[in-house]
């Protein structure tokens, strides 16, 4: 008998084993939605880093809430954020409470995901007129669904470095500098050409085509589609004028041949081996975190030739939530003028609420790294002349093969930009052919 | 663990007790049915339940995905969206596609030249280690360090080293007199370049193979050859190869099934560019076009396209390998 009940446990044990090996995915995904003190358990579903935890907002939200948790995730890049996103939604499953949608993909949230986000227009406290009229549209669908906040946005300016400008015999001051190509992007391939012919040894005017060319498109209300949805970049005039001017700078040779965002990139901003690059606000931390110490009183901002936006983000709530309305509340909040306030402050995102520019947080804010250039003015200025873009749901494989594949190969391998204009269109129609 | 079990099984409760010498009461009787049915259960069922695991992994992660790609493959799908029946279409748009073709170019370049020096430097290595050498375990160990790092580690330090700009090699070359080398943006040089981190990574693997099988091979053929006088170089040509062909298959087969799902390294090499392989698509293999597909440009239907056609370049050379080594049968 004993032999028996031990000859038991030892099934029970391999049994025992057996289920749990079994079970483990399935209380891998177990329900989730409140803490062991009864707290509402909300989660937030980020990409990159947003400075949500970093600026305290959490913590803010939850002395307000005191019956309220939030928990973060956070994937790095917004490539491979996006597809799970997408799958999340379409399988109803895995979604955080609150999720984060880039600006490049809004559009295409928008047209096919509407049914399955809330509409946050309707939430207690959220204002439209708060927000910048463009930013408030590219969220709403064409029944007057509002299926996303935006959080912040990209408004340009251009970064120099002045010791740089003042050895190659161009002016340092920020306003004089923005005057050289005020209006014009062909002003600053001219003023890159002067830089040029003085260039100190061993830089380049500017970092890279592929930047011109992307912040050049983004100051374009007409890009890659049309008001009706159908893809026009082929033909879109402003398109090839971005593209004509980008490639002139690489076929000028007034770039340092970089892709952006490569650690190549990022080792030339400490080695000042470029005297510009378009920056959004977003950018302003990125350069001062890479250029380091030794590029303190080098870099300053001024405005650039026009005013263009590249980036931004938006909150959305998923239908499939437990705490939809909590959510929605949630994400009001962290939306609302002086939260956007705060995050510019701590973290250099720009407002997307318009009210949140008048802010003396925002308005007269300065940044020591850049020689304290007022970016508040600099940027609220630019951010008030963006146009109203027409997105379309492909933008960002269009974006991203004309720089990547179409202007990288001008830059980096000399190909003739008609070639290389070709071969990017190529690439496109075949990424568009699903 | 279950053959534990099942010897102390057998020594303490045999399945069909010989009768006892006295009728024993209906009690024991009874417990003695139970007690054998319940065994010959265990016997059935144990085994069943402890492969179950796999099987209901493998049905849920290999068997599943397998069949429900075969029906994406043959759908219209956006990611994010509803399919819609296409028949073959997929599969025919590969056909007439400059870009799958091209991937497929790049994986066999690619796979040729990784796989070629990998598999002939590890016979070499592994004939080196067979000798006696002093710290021979300790040589074996380090061969096979490489095949014990990360994927991704190894891949961030070589495109380190390989970077244009501020490269370890680069800075070799120039010192040599060379011109710097474009290891990323042209065709050859990044596909080297990738080919140098797979042999890196699988050289000392296969080494230790090989050795496996060097050590099986009998010690009186060497004996004899000396005594034919043959030259070591003629011994492990003669002697060596023969022995071990049916591993030297083998290794051929698993290198060539990795070379066709090559997807970390050139992936991780690109940087933000590693997912079309390039800027122009210079390095960019079969499972990399995949990738890109489903979940870049959202084309699943396309991507699971691409990966049965992956499947059946595998079945093809599984087939290959097994007509070969038939062939080889029929010859010895």
């Amino acid at each position: 008998m004993r032999t028996l009940i031990r000859r038991f446990r030892r099934r029970a044990l391999a049994l025992a084993a057996v289920v749990a090996l079994g079970a483990v995915p399935a209380a891998g995904c177990g329900p989730g939605g409140e803490d062991p003190a009864g707290r509402t358990v909300l989660t937030v579903g980020l990409f990159g880093s947003f400075g949500y935890q970093e600026a305290g907002l959490y913590d803010a939200y939850m002395r307000l809430h005191k019956d309220v948790v939030i928990r973060q995730t956070s994937i790095q890049r917004n490539e491979n954020y996006y597809p799970q996103l997408l799958t999340h939604l379409v399988s109803d499953s895995g979604l955080a409470d609150v999720q984060a949608v880039e600006a490049i993909n809004i559009a295409e949230v928008t047209a096919t995901q509407a049914d399955r986000l809330e509409d946050l227009g309707r939430v207690p406290g959220v204002r439209r007129e708060d927000f910048l009229p463009w930013k408030w549209r590219q969220a709403t669908t064409r029944d007057g669904r509002t299926v996303g906040l935006g959080t912040d946005i990209g408004p340009q300016a251009v970064c120099y470095r002045k010791d740089l400008f003042a050895r190659a015999g161009l002016p340092t001051d920020r306003d004089a500098v923005g005057r050289l190509w005020a209006g014009d992007w062909r002003k600053y391939l001219e003023t890159g050409k002067r830089y040029r012919d003085r260039a100190p040894a061993g830089t380049s005017f500017v970092d890279s085509a592929s930047g011109v060319l992307s912040a050049i498109t983004g100051g374009s209300a007409r890009r890659y589609y049309d008001e009706d949805g159908t893809v026009v970049y082929q033909s879109n005039p402003a398109v090839r004028e971005a593209w004509d001017i980008a490639a002139a700078f690489a076929t000028e040779g007034l770039t340092a041949r970089l892709q952006q965002f490569t650690p190549s990139w990022d080792q030339a901003y400490a080695n000042g081996t470029f005297a510009t690059v378009s920056c959004p606000a977003w950018m302003l931390g990125y350069i001062e975190d890479k250029a380091g110490p030794a590029g303190a009183d080098r870099w300053d901002v001024a405005a650039a030739p026009r005013p263009a936006n590249w980036g931004g983000s938006f909150l959305v709530v998923p239908k499939s939530g437990r705490h939809r309305a909590e959510a929605a509340r949630l994400a009001a909040w962290l939306t609302a003028p002086a939260q956007q306030a705060t995050l510019f402050r701590r973290r250099g995102s720009f407002p997307s609420a318009s009210a949140a520019h008048a802010l003396p947080a925002v308005a007269d804010a300065r940044h020591p790294y850049f020689g304290d250039a007022p970016i508040g003015r600099i940027y609220t200025r630019a951010a008030r002349g963006v146009p109203v873009a027409v997105l379309g749901p492909k933008d960002l494989v269009i974006a991203q093969n004309l720089a990547d594949v179409g202007m990288l190969q001008v830059d980096q391998k000399g190909r003739r930009p008609e070639d290389a204009w070709d071969a990017a269109v190529r690439t496109i129609d075949n990424a568009l052919d699903l | 663990m279950a053959t534990s079990v099942r010897a102390a099984n057998d020594g303490t409760s045999p399945p069909d007790p010989p009768a006892p010498p006295s009728p024993p009461p209906a009690a024991a009787r009874r417990t003695g049915g139970w007690r054998s049915r319940l065994y010959r259960w265990d016997l059935k069922a144990t085994p069943y339940a402890f492969v179950a695991p796999f099987f209901l992994c493998f049905a849920a992660f290999g068997l599943f995905p397998l069949i429900y790609t075969g029906w994406l493959s043959l759908h219209r799908v956006e990611l994010g969206g509803e399919a819609q029946w296409r028949g073959f279409d997929n599969y025919t748009g590969l056909w007439d596609s400059d870009f799958f073709w091209n991937a497929l170019a790049n994986t066999f370049t690619i796979g040729v030249i990784s796989t070629v020096p990998q598999l002939l430097m590890a016979l070499g290595l592994a004939h080196l280690l067979n000798y006696r050498l002093r710290g021979r375990g300790f040589l074996r160990v380090a061969v096979l360090a490489p095949y014990a790092t990360s994927i991704a580690a190894a891949t961030l330090v070589f495109a380190q080293l390989f970077n244009s700009d501020y490269g370890l090699i680069n800075t070799v070359l120039g010192l040599v007199g060379f011109d710097p080398v474009d290891w990323e943006s042209s065709k050859w040089p990044a596909q080297i370049a990738i080919s140098v981190i797979v042999i890196w990574r699988w050289t000392g693997y296969n080494a230790l193979i090989y050795l496996a099988a060097m050590q099986a091979v009998p010690q009186e053929l060497y004996e004899a050859a000396s005594l034919d006088g043959a030259s070591r170089w003629r011994q492990f040509v003669s002697v060596t190869i023969p022995s071990i062909r049916p591993t030297i298959l083998f290794t051929v087969v698993v290198s060539t099934i990795g070379a066709t799902q090559l997807f970390g390294e050139p992936m991780l090499y690109g940087g933000s560019l590693g997912v079309s392989g390039g800027s122009g698509n210079q390095f960019q293999t079969l499972s990399l076009l995949m990738y890109e597909k489903g979940w870049v440009t959202g084309a699943l239907g396309q991507a699971s396209a691409i990966a049965w056609v992956m499947l059946l370049i595998l079945l093809l050379i599984g087939g290959v390998r097994l007509l070969v080594a038939r062939l080889n049968r029929e010859t010895t």
